[in-house]
């Protein structure tokens, strides 16, 4: 009894431990790319391709779930609200709702699992085919090369990104509002810059440069700890889309938190 | 056939002491090895007896968890990061997989340093890339990515990157592995030019007895985690020592146990 116990707690304690291990690991991606992005050489070229994987290729995707959203989130809640009359207010239901919260968070899981999987696997891959040795053997540091471009490509594409969304969001709501629930679209406007400010806009795109960077980092901070062929590759992806989603979800709650008001 | 150069220099350029790392279990065991400036050493041990995991030490990617590596009396595993790099512009090595960037193509990989490193005019880099391809046996593939070309392609390549930016020091590990009969005379002879033309200090692994008679000044034989033998070709193929002399004949009898290595 008192063995399965102990087991138990042993269990808990390693999980524990494995965890703050790989917290630390990827803090640790984060501050020594951060130090490396103002050290040549530059490389511009690189950054700019993973800013078209990271932002440009993510726009449909990301326009697609935005409007999808921004629909439900109207046609849901008009009907709620109109039960006590307030349905003239959905344009800054909408509003609000997306540039705080959905528009980021949104915006940030489905860039993890698209951007994020395939950092994670390229760089997992380089690093059991030895070509992030062959780096080092060419003098090029593998963070400078690798980790850099990205992790400024995702805080500097994310923004633009969620800003996009938002925008799409909102209309997809207004089209909802306007055309199934009649309402007059000049209460929407209205409405959305009666309570949306710009400060929510600003604390939404806030949290987006901080998803940002923590897609980069968690995405090649599991594809530099691969090891084992490509089944390792196959689980350095999973794991890394996995990590990132419940670290934004976490951090979202943390920065909500710190924001809120 | 370019002829050897005996004319190598006492000056010791690479120093391995007293070697230890360990993975799951010990691969090197006190390893000790002088390498001559100017000679091509060649490598020989049993597969999985810590050959490319020895040469990933000397260049500095692997730390020695005892014992210390000098480069031209530095201590490798002392230096910072920039001292490390500087060192290592002196240094090319063809990984055994080749280890080609999939995402650039073979003119950038060959040019990777030119690329990165100078300022370099886009027609010269391209000249020397050519002219780096022509001594491996290439030609007409700079603007093919590395997916596409064969195994004994890319490890050319790969060897082309190596001596790209004229190193003073070229690791190589099985640079004829994978290759034609004919391809691996033609990367012999490669070798063997870079020495005495260029006074590139050599150190190859290979598998290769034929190789390894021909391109080596002295060849190592490594066992258990050491140096066990060390001389030149001569002395080798006349040696008293029975592990050298199955490994070197081939044989499948004789006191290296063929299942555990040992
Ligand atoms: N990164 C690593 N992590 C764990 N173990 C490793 C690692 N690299 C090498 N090893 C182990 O070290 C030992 C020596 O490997 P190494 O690749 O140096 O062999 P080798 O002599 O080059 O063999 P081969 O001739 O087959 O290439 C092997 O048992 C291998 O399992
Ligand atoms: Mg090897």
């Amino acid at each position: 009894m008192l063995d399965i116990l102990l087991a138990w707690f042993e269990g808990i304690g390693k999980r524990t431990l494995r965890f703050l291990g790989n917290m630390g690991g990827i803090t640790l991606m984060f501050y020594r790319a951060f130090i490396n992005i103002f050290l040549p050489p530059f490389g511009i070229k690189r950054t700019f391709k993973q800013m078209l994987v990271f932002g440009v290729e993510s726009i449909p995707v990301v326009a697609l779930t935005a409007v999808f959203t921004g629909m439900v989130l109207a046609l849901q809640t008009t009907y709620e609200i109109s039960k006590f009359g307030a349905e003239n207010y959905i344009g800054g239901v909408v509003g609000l709702s997306m540039t705080r919260e959905l528009g980021p968070v949104l915006t940030s899981l489905i860039v993890a699992g698209r951007v994020g999987a395939s950092i994670a696997a390229e760089i997992g891959t380089m690093k059991v085919t030895e070509q992030i040795d062959a780096l080092e053997t060419l003098a090029m540091n593998p963070i400078r090369y690798l980790v850099v471009p990205r992790l400024i490509a995702g805080i500097t594409m994310l923004p633009l990104l969620c800003a996009l969304a938002d925008f799409i969001g909102i209309g997809g709501g207004f089209a909802v509002s306007v055309y199934t629930y009649d309402i007059p679209s000049r209460f929407y406007m209205d409405s959305f810059q009666d309570i949306v400010g710009a400060y929510d806009l600003f604390v939404g795109l806030l949290k987006t440069i901080v998803f940002g960077a923590i897609i980069a980092c968690v995405a090649c901070y599991y594809g530099f700890k691969t090891s084992g062929g490509a089944e390792g590759v196959g689980r350095a992806t999973t794991i890394a889309v996995v990590s990132s989603c419940i670290i934004i979800l976490l951090a979202d709650v943390l920065l909500t938190a710190l924001f809120v008001g | 056939m370019a002829e050897k150069n005996r004319k190598i220099g006492k000056k010791v350029i690479i120093e391995a002491s007293n070697i230890h790392k360990s993975f799951e279990s010990p691969v090197l065991k006190g390893l000790n090895l002088k390498i001559y400036e100017g000679e091509v050493i060649v490598i020989i041990g049993r597969s999985g007896c810590g050959k490319s995991v020895f040469l990933k030490h000397i260049i500095g990617i692997l730390k020695p968890d005892e014992g210390s590596i000098y480069y031209n009396g530095l201590n490798i595993s002392e230096l910072s990061e920039k001292e490390l790099n500087d060192v290592r512009m002196d240094f090319g090595m063809l990984f055994q997989g080749a280890a080609l960037f999939d995402s650039l193509t073979v003119k950038e990989n060959i040019g990777f340093r030119f690329y990165e490193y100078t300022k370099m005019k886009d027609d010269e880099i391209t000249e020397i890339v050519r002219e780096k391809l022509q001594m491996v046996g290439l030609v007409g593939i700079e603007d093919m990515y590395p997916a596409e070309l064969s195994g004994g392609m890319k490890k050319r390549v790969g060897l082309a990157r190596a001596i790209a930016s004229e190193p003073k020091v070229v690791l190589y590990d099985e640079p004829t592995t994978g290759l034609d009969p004919i391809m691996a005379d033609v990367i012999n002879e490669l070798i063997l030019k870079l020495q005495s033309e260029l006074n590139i200090t050599s150190v190859a692994v290979t598998h290769d007895m034929v190789s390894a008679y021909k391109i080596a000044d002295r060849i190592a034989m490594m066992y258990d985690g050491k140096i066990i033998e060390i001389g030149t070709p001569e002395e080798i193929k006349n040696t008293d020592n029975q592990v050298v002399k199955q490994f070197i004949t081939g044989s499948s009898k004789g006191p290296i146990d063929v299942i555990s290595g040992k």
